[in-house]
């Protein structure tokens, strides 16, 4: 594996206005090895891709390609010095076929016409060589997302390509698939192509890479031999905590069990989630851990009927179910509030009491009027409990700050009385001391309202201190559960890394 | 069975298969229907009524490939008749010089408004709107009278019959429209512009990521329509042999239906030229069923193709979905 190397990256910088998305980061690339590029979600592995590839103008250090310095402009230009790039979405065309998706704009030509037989042959034989044997001539909308990715390697591949790289390839494949497509990625490893794996599942970075490049907030955290570096070391070092430099500040005490109000058997839904069991207890705040990318929030959808599961059973309150809808779910008491509060959640050019009160409206049906008075009355009782900071009711609500914010969206969904609250990194981008509040208002509304609050977090110290029952997942699959002394940060880490 | 069900709905050339088929129906009751339908004749002034709207046709068709739109073509019929007429009339230029100039409007148009859109990304619908007020208003402003074709060579060619059988002839515009239509056919078929066009049609950004020119693109194919329209105009005027502002008036929506009703998507990169025809065709005979019934408005025409466009529309999302569901089951 200690090929020549191929690509160096070095100090490399990129800010956007507001953002310094990367800084004086290096990258070395081999031909002839896979390397894997980790880092949780704004760690800036997107903006280096981009930056290599031409999309982004880098802001500062140097590419050297061969020994040679580059900056290629586009992604054509980055094609030509011999880089190209598969990414998640393939981006290929549906309507046309196969072949001529590996061939389009260098199309082999005879006597001034495009030579349809020999596209078609070669494109055949490319594939053959990735043991992949389709109907090239049929059009790229009749094969699944696997195979279009294959096709896509292909041509890659087939453009005199000396890296390549695979942006989150894996990540609508099943096994067999990513097996496949992992034997494609090793025979182009030993043809000496140098191959950059970006992807959120541990257990692939382990299985088919040979070093990995960690980032954390636009900066290097370093580049490691795999085999040297245990597991849960790669995730102290992504989320950037050691272990055992988290204290146990304060925890949930967990107060006893209330009665069983939700409870999921063996529910799977493709490329979400495998296998999930879990019961769900009045009172209780249970934590989804695990890396980005490992299911949490996905299987939090699949509780709120956002995708219907393939298989399994859902029993709310011991009698089955399935929801078919969001508004489903919502009438059954649970309410969940998504991740991204500024695309998913709040509608900025509405003032707090709106914002507050569509959860109300939207479950109890577009037409059956909410009188004004009661209105008023609900959004000040809710803007009291959790302690929104506005001037007033009627303040538009995309002035608040972004704790405020997710208050006032919380409160949307309190006012809906959920028997469960879905929170997804409600504490995202807000300052400390309103996420200690955010915190507290938790634990308070699971002792005090009886209501199961199911808590989704990056940062392992606020899930050890707000949950009373930890649900670790990776690469879409429930590990292991913790509860009480079991909850405390190493031993998260360490569940959260597995196979140590 | 249901495996060859699949096939065949599955096929690329689907709805080709079912707009030539319903041509062909309505030919045979025509001809059960009508003693006059059975004269070759009758076939040949399809092509000849027509030949100025195949070649709208085959420029909007372009435009449509790539998910564009160009509702200027009208406006740019008018103003190359009318311009071919101005300076017929009021020039020494000779009528081959003149067509010259009138084609080369019609690429100038093409060119800014591809410009326009390529280079601004602008709203293709809104540029060639622009583009038909501006062409019908020039059009007006060069004369608002009627302008007659006089020109003896160009009378000559206007009135020429080319036999293709005793009693079967057609006009030198349906020559210029079948020419048209291969070549263009084959350009799509055979060329690197062709297929990128398919491609820019197919995903736009992908196009971009795997090196194509978009922009190029983009502009030389409303440079195609840009000269279909005006060549279009110049077989139009053969018919008409005068200018007058308020000519082909809507001719872009006729071309449009044609080129759906032949299994064009407007969402873009998919269509199938010799399909677009037997659009144009389709329209063609149900007129001449109005004209041998004989009692019946022209305007049931009309009515007809507006159920024919529905019917297509609901047609290829059918199609569509269940390609895609042949394909989930086939995974």
């Amino acid at each position: 594996m200690t090929g020549q190397v191929l690509l160096t990256m070095r100090g490399i910088s990129k800010y956007f206005p507001g953002v310094r998305a990367l800084e004086n980061v290096d990258f070395t690339l081999r031909a002839g090895e896979v390397h894997a590029l980790m880092g949780e979600n704004g760690a800036g592995k997107s903006t280096l891709i981009k930056v290599l590839t031409g999309v982004y103008p880098k802001d500062g250090g140097e590419i050297l390609m061969d020994g040679k310095s580059i900056s290629p402009s586009s992604p054509l230009e980055a094609q030509k010095c011999n880089i190209s790039t598969v990414y998640q979405e393939v981006n290929l065309c549906p309507n046309l076929t196969v072949a001529e998706n590996i061939f389009i704009g260098r199309e082999p030509r005879k006597a001034g016409r495009i030579d349809w037989k020999t596209i078609n042959r070669r494109a055949a034989e490319l594939l053959k060589q990735l043991n992949l044997e389709i109907d090239v001539t049929k059009t790229l909308d009749n094969y699944s997302v696997a195979v279009q990715q294959m096709i896509a390697i292909a041509r890659a591949v087939d453009v005199d390509a000396k890296v390549l790289i695979l942006d989150e390839p894996t990540s609508s494949l099943d096994e067999n698939e990513t097996s496949r497509l992992f034997d494609v990625v090793r025979g182009l490893k030993k043809q000496g192509l140098g191959v950059v794996f970006v992807s959120h599942f541990l257990d692939q970075i382990y299985e088919l890479c040979d070093r990995v490049t960690v980032l954390r907030n636009g900066e290097l955290v370093g580049a490691y031999e795999i085999e040297k570096l245990p597991r849960v070391e790669l995730i102290s070092k992504m989320i950037g905590k050691e272990l055992g430099d988290i204290q146990s500040m304060g925890k949930n005490d967990a107060a006893e069990r209330g009665e069983v109000l939700i409870e999921a058997k063996g529910l799977t839904a493709f490329g979400r989630i495998k296998d999930f069991d879990l019961t769900v207890h009045k009172g209780e705040v249970i934590g989804f851990a695990g890396l980005l990318g490992s299911g949490r929030t996905e299987t939090a959808e699949l509780l709120f009927g956002v995708a219907k599961p393939e298989k399994g059973t859902l029993k709310l309150g011991g009698s089955e179910i399935r929801f078919a809808t969001p508004l489903d779910a919502m009438h059954h008491k649970i309410a969940f509030c998504p991740e991204d509060r500024k695309v998913q959640g709040i509608i900025g050019d509405l003032t707090v009491r709106e914002n507050i009160i569509i959860g109300l409206q939207a479950k109890n049906g577009m037409w059956s009027h909410i009188p004004m008075k009661e209105q008023e009355r609900i959004a000040e009782e809710y803007i009291k409990l959790l302690q929104i900071k506005v001037s007033s009711p009627e303040q538009l609500i995309k002035n608040l700050s972004g704790g405020n914010q997710q208050k006032a969206i919380i409160a949307r969904w309190l006012v809906t009385e959920p028997n469960l609250l879905i929170l997804d990194e409600p504490t995202r981008g807000i300052d400390i001391g309103t996420k200690t509040e955010i915190q507290k208002m938790v634990i308070r509304l699971a002792r005090e309202k009886q209501m199961a609050i199911i808590f989704i977090s990056s940062e392992i110290d606020e899930m050890t201190r707000t949950c009373t029952r930890l649900a670790v997942l990776r690469d879409r699959k429930k590990v292991t559960e913790l509860s009480g002394d079991e909850i405390y940060p190493d031993r998260v880490m360490a569940a959260i890394a597995g196979g140590v | 069975m249901k495996n060859m069900k699949n096939r065949i709905v599955g096929s690329r050339y689907f709805s080709f298969g079912i707009t030539a088929l319903l041509f062909l129906v309505l030919y045979v009751i025509g001809m059960m229907s009508y003693k006059g339908f059975l004269k070759p004749q009758v076939f040949c002034n399809l092509f000849i009524d027509n030949a100025a709207l195949i070649i709208a046709t085959i420029g909007i068709t372009f435009v449509l490939l790539i998910g564009g739109i160009d509702i200027s073509i009208g406006s740019v019929v008018a103003l190359t008749c009318m311009t071919t007429a101005q300076l017929l009339a009021n020039t020494q230029l000779g009528a081959g010089i003149v067509t010259i100039i009138a084609l080369a409007i019609g690429l100038l148009f093409g060119l800014v408004q591809g410009w326009l859109i390529a280079q601004f990304d602008m709203q293709p619908f809104i540029v060639t709107l622009a583009g038909q007020f501006f062409a019908r208003g020039l059009t007006a402003i060069i004369s608002r009278e009627t302008i007659d074709i006089t020109n003896p060579t160009y009378t000559a060619v206007a009135s020429a019959r080319i036999y293709l059988a005793p009693k079967a002839f057609i006009s030198v515009g349906v020559v210029i429209a079948v020419i048209a239509l291969i070549v263009a056919t084959l350009v799509l078929k055979y060329t690197r512009f062709g297929r990128n066009i398919y491609a820019l049609g197919g995903s736009e950004s992908s196009a971009q990521l795997m090196g194509l020119p978009t922009k190029k693109t983009k502009i030389a194919t409303y440079m195609v329509s840009g000269f279909c329209s005006a060549l279009a105009g110049v077989v139009y005027s053969l018919i008409m042999l005068s200018g007058y502002p308020l000519h082909a008036v809507g001719m872009e929506m006729d071309a449009i239906a044609s080129s759906v009703i032949g299994g064009t998507l407007m969402s873009g990169g998919v269509a199938f030229l010799p399909g677009t025809l037997f659009g144009v065709l389709i329209q063609g005979i149900i007129q001449t069923f109005i004209t041998f019934q004989g009692t019946l408005s022209a305007w049931w025409t009309r009515i007809i193709i507006a159920l024919l466009l529905c019917a297509f529309i609901v047609m290829q999302t059918v199609i569509v979905r269940s390609r895609h569901r042949i394909n989930s089951s086939e995974k």
